[in-house]
């Protein structure tokens, strides 16, 4: 049985590997001191709500789930913090794929065309370039058609699986153009789901930042700190903790910002896409 | 530092010119990167991004983008502490170590590997115990040698043999396949225990199973040349090779196999190819045999060696032979079948002159096999007391 006091990470389980990530976590954190234990959840609004019912004392969100957190912390009078963040969470970019033969010069030109996006909750791959789209005057929906590969809803497009349908069915010609996290762009390239020359950018969205730990406050202050220092300590040059970083994706751990939340804010406050949940988990969370 | 990309792009291997290109740099240093591939930037955004690297769009002189990049310490951090796990060739004093740690693993020797791999449960991880200086050229000679069993024997030529001495044909390729079985499952057991950074050891271990698989063979063919069913398998044949494949130390299974159990299968090949009555039994015999001799001689070099860097083994290698010995004490050994086989084989015919010289001829085997034994025992070092005991003890089953 785990020490009762164990500090608990929540985190959603997108992909088996994640099992084997927190393990590791896991046995780090204590070699450092630190009592650790974490949960998986099988979407973000079930660990967003478990957060705030004190079952969990950080949380591993997504960009998105962040943006719940923040939200739903505001309606309760709360406050969230971003603890830290990979390297690689910070100013990504979403990009808008056209075929290379096609006419499409400009982001006005997708006016009465098709876009593939991927889930309804993708902050990178649907919520940013939909309202980057829009920024630019066009209404989804309205002024053009959104395609949606929605695979795995609840996991905010942390599954690679929509963005990589999207990208087919542009090759497919049944879309006239896709969006995907710049990341996908190099990476259905060097594995030939867009074979070389297949397809153009159209347009980058702004830069903006993925995930990060989240607390709210009331969390154990000195296991957060500790929690803190120990991620900010890993280094890629140490043998032993060297798999857990190859295999979460990053190179080293950064302090979390919030800075580059906006865009996805925006898309939100746009399409109204987070405003039930909070609602509803803001008044569970007071009942 | 400049680099020029011209058109290549990602997707057709960029990556591998900034990568080296960025080797060059020193920590903390820029290099300007250009080019004009389609979505070249927003490729080298990402591949940056996820190699730690800082990345800073640019506009270059002229219009033309251009890219700064930073190249971070993870590739050096990788490798930090990485070791070379020995040398490469064999033949060189430095190249094998004394115990390797299991954690090179796999690894090719003289590689570098990088700190961190998972550990091997490699048991076999001794130089003392596994190292011959001699397996290089063991290896060579026995990867020469390989043959082919469709051309190697004359399947095809004349074989006029009398029914009784076919018979006894098959009854002896039937036991020399059970006992090959067991020549093969001894190599190839440890094989999977040793450690990889032996190299040459396990490459020779590799062709004696491949040498036994081949054996396997070609008995078996010459067994089913004239009859459709193979001859008798016995309990007490079964009894001394389960003790030799299931010795667990690695030292003393050699000697038991290939010292003592092989060299005495050569005499046995020897007296087979001699006294075969048709040209395809005393190929099998002789292509054998052929492997043989260099399973026997490598036996020889490794426990050879063995002894001279651990003088305290030899009584370890003599407790295994008593050992066996008092595990077989309650069975037959060698069946009587096979023995019979051998006087017929030798005989060629059931004249009473022709069985006497039979007898007579596998008495001498016996004798000829106990004497090529207490040699070879003489030659690692066993006085001439201990060799005779050792030599009697050995198992009647002959491997």
């Amino acid at each position: 049985m785990r020490e009762r006091g164990a500090f608990v990470l929540g985190a959603v389980a997108y992909d088996p590997k994640v099992v084997a990530i927190w393990d590791g976590f896991q046995s780090y954190f204590e070699r450092n001191g630190l009592a650790f234990d974490y949960v998986l959840f099988t979407n973000y609004e079930r660990q967003v709500e478990a957060h705030f019912a004190g079952q969990i004392d950080i949380a591993w969100n997504s960009p998105l789930a962040w943006l719940q957190a923040e939200r739903i912390a505001a309606a309760l009078g709360r406050r969230v913090e971003a603890v830290c963040m990979r390297d690689t969470d910070r100013d990504l970019t979403s990009a808008i794929l056209v075929r290379s033969d096609g006419e499409l010069q400009k982001v006005a030109d997708l006016k009465g065309k098709r876009v593939a996006v991927g889930a309804h909750d993708s902050p990178q791959a649907t919520l940013i370039p939909l309202d980057f789209i829009a920024d630019g005057g066009l209404i989804p929906g309205r002024d053009f058609e959104v395609r949606y590969f929605d695979l795995l809803v609840g996991k905010h497009g942390d599954h690679i699986g929509g963005e990589r349908e999207a990208a087919r069915a542009l090759l497919r010609g049944d879309v006239d153009a896709a969006c995907m996290i710049d990341s996908n762009v190099l990476l259905f390239a060097q594995e030939a789901t867009l074979p070389s020359g297949s397809t153009r950018v159209l347009a980058h969205t702004p830069a903006y930042d993925h995930c990060n730990f989240t607390v709210l406050d009331g969390a154990p202050a000195g296991s957060v700190q500790r929690f803190r220092e120990l991620l900010l300590a890993m280094s890629y040059s140490d043998p032993d903790v060297r798999p857990l970083l190859d295999m979460e994706g990053l190179k080293r751990w950064m302090p979390g910002r919030t800075a580059g939340y906006g865009a996805l804010s925006a898309a939100l406050d746009r399409f109204g896409t987070v405003d039930e949940f909070v609602l509803f988990a803001s008044a569970r969370t007071c009942a | 530092m400049r680099l020029d990309l011209g058109d290549l792009g990602f997707d057709e291997g960029a990556h591998l010119l900034v990568k080296r290109a960025s080797r060059q740099l020193s920590l903390g240093e820029e290099m300007h990167v250009t080019g004009n591939a389609p979505e070249l930037f927003t490729h080298l955004r990402v591949w940056c991004r996820s190699e730690g690297s800082a990345f800073r769009l640019e506009s270059g002189r002229g219009g033309d983008a251009s890219a700064a990049i930073i190249r971070s310490a993870a590739e050096s951090d990788r490798w930090a502490g990485a070791e070379s796990c020995g040398g490469a060739r064999g033949s060189e004093p430095a190249a094998v170590v004394e115990q390797p740690p299991r954690t090179w693993g796999l690894a090719a020797r003289g590689a570098t590997v990088e700190v961190g791999a998972p550990e091997y449960g490699f048991t076999l991880v001794d130089k003392t115990e596994v190292w011959s200086a001699q397996a290089p050229r063991f290896y060579a000679q026995g990867a020469a040698a390989q043959w082919d069993p469709q051309t190697a024997i004359p399947w095809d030529a004349p074989c006029d043999v009398p029914d009784d001495v076919e018979d006894a044909i098959v009854q002896i390729m039937t036991y020399l396949i059970e006992n090959e079985t067991a020549a093969l499952m001894v190599p190839s057991r440890f094989i999977a225990q040793l450690h990889p950074h032996f190299r040459e050891v396990m490459q020779v271990l590799a062709l004696q199973a491949a040498d036994e698989a081949r054996h396997i063979e070609i008995f078996t063919r010459r067994a089913l040349l004239k009859r459709d069913k193979l001859g008798l398998s016995t309990s007490g044949g079964q009894a001394s090779l389960k003790t030799l494949i299931e010795e667990p130390d690695y030292a003393v299974a050699s000697f038991l196999l290939s010292v003592l159990g092989e060299g005495t299968f050569l005499n046995l090949l020897r007296f087979i190819e001699m006294h075969a009555s048709d040209p395809i039994t005393a190929a099998v015999a002789r292509f054998a045999a052929q492997d043989e001799a260099r399973h026997v001689a490598f036996g020889l070099a490794h426990i050879g060696e063995h002894l001279e860097r651990n003088p305290a083994a030899r009584s370890r290698l003599a407790a295994g032979v008593r050992r066996r010995s008092d595990a077989l004490r309650h069975t037959a050994g060698l069946n009587a079948e096979v023995f019979d086989a051998l006087i017929i084989l030798a005989a060629g015919s059931w004249e009473h002159a022709a069985i006497r010289r039979g007898f007579q001829r596998v008495m001498q085997l016996t004798r000829d096999m106990d004497e090529g034994r207490q040699k070879r025992l003489a030659r690692l070092g066993f006085d001439q007391r201990e060799a005779m005991e050792l030599s009697g003890l050995h198992t009647r089953n002959f491997m």
